[in-house]
């Protein structure tokens, strides 16, 4: 009762919600990227929505599954297969003993979920199944999945189907909601006025790249450079998730889920909640776009996406047992 | 104790910062360290982590959880609201007076800068080694990597500037100067610190249940170890 990684592909890692609590340890929260995603797969599988999945990049992992399983796959589409035969995202799917997923090419997005009913048999660190690489801890062995690598689940999916193929569940979960393209919204950060008054006009009217050294840390981004109006030394306090910073070049890096607790350079705003699953399946040279928002809106729209998440795992619940009900 | 002089300001929408003052001094950090810990003993629901700075104190919180239970509030205000009442009793939670030491070999392989600091000071080594490892420093923060602990102050006789050019791989356990912080890394990292010696010790064990060998606020001093007693150490940590 295992999946076993027959092609390890770019970066694939175990990612559940984030390593919360140990911060003023220097320990980031980590987790998956796109939470949205990660919580999408989970709800379609019933599983807990905070679950371990397999985070992943194109080139994406090679995956056979030993045992029948209940899968979902959610964020990126890159075309999967199973034994061959196309699967789509965002729906509930069955596959039989032996199963060999694969991903052939990039459509849509940078970052993929792969869930499993009942979820991967892993043991915590410091209270969470996200992969750290820097400490090499947590998720599988603290590392990326390497071809071989054997992971357990949990149990064995509860539905049975009908043994021999895959089997697609004919609803779909509609994601929509949470992938916000530009322009992307930020609270202003507390160094937002050292900005120079063109450059605050400039980082909200004009684009700005997403550069390749972009990664699980940050997203560097370029477009004109941003000057300041007061010239401060900064001294260090924390950063998070979504915070912009201005780096010395002018330039800025958007942080993302394994970014540094602490950071030295000014602040000067921060991509709301709601729009940084949307943010995160942007790829290099794509021009991002931001404009200003107030507390008000940005923790409304990330209540209505749990909301809509809360009502995603409902409606999997009373589908899948409808679903039971016909008979094959 | 009264309150002290505060501004609290949101860390985008799952987060705020109480920023105690703008720079770096013995007073606004001790505050920082008694907040966090009247924080951790006098917990905010719903926050998830308290991440205490030179001069600042930042809480996450669960925004979702916070909007299910006041509908009617914006989150940063609940918390603001809970922040502002825990300000007027710092003084009841002290930090940890115990003093960490921690040994130090401060031979030149482990030290790559350490004659350039004494020459910049111009100073013997000896002089330098004596003058590092006479000062009780204090833990201001924890931050740049898991268990990375900026210490402060040291002696104005041996500051020095970080480096223009980081180094592509600081060891762990280099112990380095940047200006009045002396700070330990507990990975090998990329890093611009003067590196004036090395601990055979574990700053930071993923085997451990408490990880970190530092908590914020903590006082440190270092002991001067040889070359045959930082190998020795570092045997018998690794056994």
């Amino acid at each position: 009762m295992s999946i076993r990684i027959l092609k390890p592909g770019l970066l694939t890692t175990l990612q559940d919600a984030g390593r919360m609590g140990f911060q003023h340890l220097g320990v980031n929260p980590g987790g998956a990227m796109d939470l949205r995603a990660m919580q999408t797969a989970n709800a379609l599988v019933l599983n807990g929505l905070d679950e371990a999945v397999i985070e992943f990049y194109f080139p994406a992992p090679v995956i056979q599954f030993k045992a029948a399983s209940f899968i979902a796959l959610s964020g990126a589409d890159f075309s999967a297969t199973a034994n061959g035969t196309p699967i789509p995202i965002n729906h509930p799917i069955y596959l039989p003993a032996n199963t060999v997923l694969q991903f052939n090419r990039k459509i849509q997005g940078q970052i993929g979920y792969l869930a499993v009913q009942g979820g991967f048999d892993l043991s915590d660190w410091l209270n969470s199944y996200s992969t750290n690489l820097k400490v090499a801890a947590g998720g599988f062995e603290g590392r990326t999945l390497l071809t071989g690598d054997e992971i357990d689940l949990k149990r064995h999916a509860k539905w049975n189907g009908s043994g021999i193929e895959s089997a697609v569940m004919p609803w779909k979960a509609a994601t929509e909601s949470f992938y916000t393209t530009n322009p992307f919204r930020f609270i202003p950060g507390n160094e937002f006025d050292l900005l120079s008054e063109h450059a605050k006009k400039i980082f909200t009217t004009e684009g700005f790249t997403i550069q390749p050294q972009s990664d699980r840390m940050g997203y560097r981004l370029h477009g004109p450079t941003l000057d300041v109006a007061i010239s401060t030394e900064m001294i260090s306090t924390a950063v998070t998730r979504g915070t912009i910073q201005r780096l010395p070049s002018g330039q800025c890096i958007v942080l993302m889920a394994d970014h540094q607790t602490t950071g030295g350079y000014p602040r000067i705003g921060h991509i709301i909640s709601a729009d940084l699953p949307g943010l995160a399946q942007k790829g290099s040279a794509e021009v991002l776009h931001f404009t200003p928002t107030d507390l008000f809106t940005a923790e409304n729209l990330w209540v209505a996406q749990e909301q809509h998440l809360q009502q995603l795992k409902n409606a999997c619940i009373l589908q899948l047992d409808a679903y039971h009900r016909i008979p094959f | 104790m009264e309150a002290p002089a505060y501004h609290i300001y949101p860390l985008g929408d799952r987060g705020l910062t109480i920023e105690l003052g703008k720079d770096i001094n013995a007073t606004t950090n001790r505050q920082v360290h008694q907040l966090f810990r009247q924080l951790q003993h006098n917990p905010i629901q719903f926050v998830s982590d308290i991440i205490p700075a030179y001069s600042s104190v930042s809480i996450i919180y669960d925004t979702n959880a916070i909007k299910k239970a006041f509908p009617h509030e914006l989150a940063f205000d609940y918390v603001k609201g809970q922040l502002i009442d825990r300000l007027n009793s710092l003084d009841t939670y002290e930090t940890n007076h115990l003093i960490k030491h921690i040994p130090v070999c401060y031979d030149v392989s482990l030290a790559p800068d350490l004659k350039a600091v004494a020459a910049h000071a111009q100073i013997s080594v000896e002089e330098l080694i004596r003058i590092h490892t006479a000062l009780v420093y204090t833990v201001y923060m924890i931050g740049f990597l898991p268990g990375f602990p900026y210490m402060a102050s040291v002696d104005k006789k041996i500051q020095m500037p970080r480096k223009a050019q980081p180094q592509l791989i600081v060891p762990a356990g280099s112990v380095g100067i940047a200006g009045e912080q002396t700070g330990i890394y507990p990975l090998d990292s990329p890093g611009g610190w003067q590196l004036i010696g090395q601990t055979p010790l574990l700053l930071f064990d993923v085997a451990l249940e408490t990880p970190c060998l530092l908590e914020p606020g903590q006082q440190v001093q270092f002991n001067a170890i040889s070359l045959a007693e930082f190998y020795a150490i570092k045997k018998e940590i690794s056994a």
